[in-house]
């Protein structure tokens, strides 16, 4: 099974760039990735980069950010195969940041 | 089920009662679906009901019963053969099949089945309704009757909790051992929650407050004896005997509930206890102490007191402190202060309930402000008591409570000389 493991953070309590902390955790994210082997997933940049669409009525509706206000963020995801809930619930205690955020796991739902 | 009455309903009841809980474990280890298994074990009642009073009951109803429900599940899968995900159920069932006939590694099968049921990844609800309608003996309508669910409610609650079980991928097996203690603590809680849910229920519950007690005990005791080597099943068994013992103690005639002190002794099933001692010993005996050992070990000291006033409660703090490692909740710190009150004097007691950090957290906890209450109360602070005995009646709405902190704050004000006085306010 495929599971997606989606990182969440609050970026008031998580490392930043520069940051005290952050080389350490750039450290462990190579380490993580490296250990899982075969994965797809990235880290992605903060809300304020980014834009919503909508399409209604065949027109294309385009906004700036998000409209969740929300403290904690989609930071970052893995997508990971796995043979049970259990080995992904593993894996996603050992992503690094979850010690500052939380990771929420989801299987991909087979079509 | 028809309810004839004769020696075959007898049968279908008692092993309906007794062997459905194996069956269906035997059956899920089999087919790998909860729901698959649970639409065989009906079948294999239906063809039950229908055979035994022709051919008459089978010498190993069990064993006829799986028997049965695995011929049905090769039934429905020959009908539903299309699907994909059947067809790989379809090959371990085959591969299940040539291992041998008979009933199969029950006992596997149950463990690995409560480990399912219990696992963290579904709700708390969840996990205590489907242990009780997969592991227990008890019927759709006695566990919603049981939480004051309706029958419909609890059977979507399981199916939720059945279709994450599958679409999650949680898996159908004992977890590794790196896991077993987290797991098994898991397990230990759901069955520790049953017991509660009908030792603490309120009155005009009775029959159903017991079948729950009892439902719990035979739960521990089937944790006990599927993995013997771990010592905290059988600390949870001991504490359930011991809290049990007092069962027929704990409520006066009126229903109204006995604090440990108010209780009288010589009500307490000796038998209980003594099945409880017998299965601490076993448990210490493995040398690895756990806060389930430490509870009982504290019921133990309870229980083994000839009366109230002779508890050893200076051991009971030691054991308070051992098991505030284990579980440093606001809740056990509350029974140690509690316990530090007897063991030394009410002041020292209130002195931890009145820590800023514990008093925030549980504000808004019945049972704080009236254990509270009864330190004021010993250390003749009445006007402050009788006012943290209001707040704990206005926090609760249990009715049996509201009444017994009723009666406190009666006790209270009847110990005031003046009429009219603060208490009555």
């Amino acid at each position: 099974m495929q599971y997606m493991l989606i990182i969440h953070n609050d970026p008031e309590l998580h490392p930043q760039p520069g940051g005290p902390g952050w080389d350490q955790l750039m450290a462990d994210y190579a380490a993580f990735s490296e250990q899982l082997g075969s994965y797809t997933g990235a880290p992605l940049n903060d809300p304020s980069t980014a834009t919503t669409i909508r399409v209604r009525d065949g027109k294309t509706l385009t906004v700036d950010g998000p409209f969740a206000e929300t403290k904690e963020w989609m930071s970052g995801y893995y997508v990971i195969d796995c043979d049970e809930l259990d080995q992904a619930l593993k894996a996603a205690a050992m992503v690094p940041s979850a010690k500052y955020g939380s990771v929420e796991v989801r299987p991909v739902a087979e079509m | 089920m028809p309810s004839r009455g004769g020696p075959v309903d007898e049968a279908l009841e008692l092993a309906y009662r007794t062997d459905r809980g194996r069956v269906l474990a035997c059956l899920i280890g089999i087919v790998k679906d909860f729901d698959l298994a649970e639409d065989a074990l009906q079948d294999a009642f239906a063809a039950a009901a229908e055979t035994w009073p022709r051919r008459g009951i089978p010498a190993n109803p069990a064993g006829w019963l799986v028997t049965t429900g695995r011929r049905k599940v090769v039934d429905r899968l020959r009908r539903a053969a299309a699907a994909e995900r059947r067809h790989r159920v379809w090959g371990e069932l085959s591969i299940a099949w040539d291992a041998g006939e008979g009933t199969g590694p029950i006992a596997d099968d149950r463990l690995r089945l409560i480990f399912t049921c219990c696992h963290p990844a579904l709700s708390l609800e969840a996990r205590v309704a489907l242990t009780l309608r997969s592991m227990g003996g008890l019927t759709t309508e006695e566990v919603a009757r049981a939480f004051l669910l309706s029958a419909p409610a609890l059977a979507q609650r399981i199916v939720r909790a059945k279709r994450k079980i599958r679409e999650a991928g949680i898996a159908y097996r004992v977890p590794s051992p790196d896991q077993l203690p987290e797991r098994l603590d898991a397990v230990l809680t759901v069955i520790y929650l049953i017991f509660n849910a009908g030792y603490l229920a309120g009155s005009g519950t009775e029959l159903v407050r017991v079948d729950l007690c009892d439902e719990a005990l035979r739960l521990a005791g089937l944790v006990v004896d599927l993995l013997p080597d771990e010592p905290e099943p059988l600390g949870l068994a001991a504490l359930l005997h011991f809290q049990d013992s007092r069962r027929s103690a704990r409520v006066d005639a009126d229903g109204r509930p006995l604090t440990l002190e108010e209780q009288d002794r010589g009500r307490w099933d000796r038998d209980k206890a003594n099945t409880g001692f017998a299965l601490l010993d076993r448990a210490r005996a493995k040398h690895a102490v756990g806060p389930h050992q430490l509870k009982a070990a504290i019921g133990a000291l309870h229980t083994g007191a000839p009366q109230a006033g002779r508890t050893d409660w200076a051991t009971i703090v030691l054991l308070y402190d051992r098991l505030v490692e284990w579980e440093p909740t606001p809740i056990v710190r509350l029974n140690r202060a509690v316990a530090v009150a007897m063991a030394d004097a009410p002041a020292a007691g209130l002195a931890i309930l009145d820590d800023a950090h514990l008093s925030t957290e549980l504000d808004d906890y019945h049972l704080f402000h009236s254990a509270r209450a009864d330190l004021l109360r010993r250390s003749g602070r009445l006007d402050e008591a009788a006012t943290a005995y209001r707040r704990a009646r206005d926090l609760t709405d249990n009715t049996v409570e509201q009444s017994f902190l009723g009666r406190r704050l009666d006790e209270l004000s009847a110990s005031f000389d003046e009429p009219g006085s603060t208490v009555s306010r």
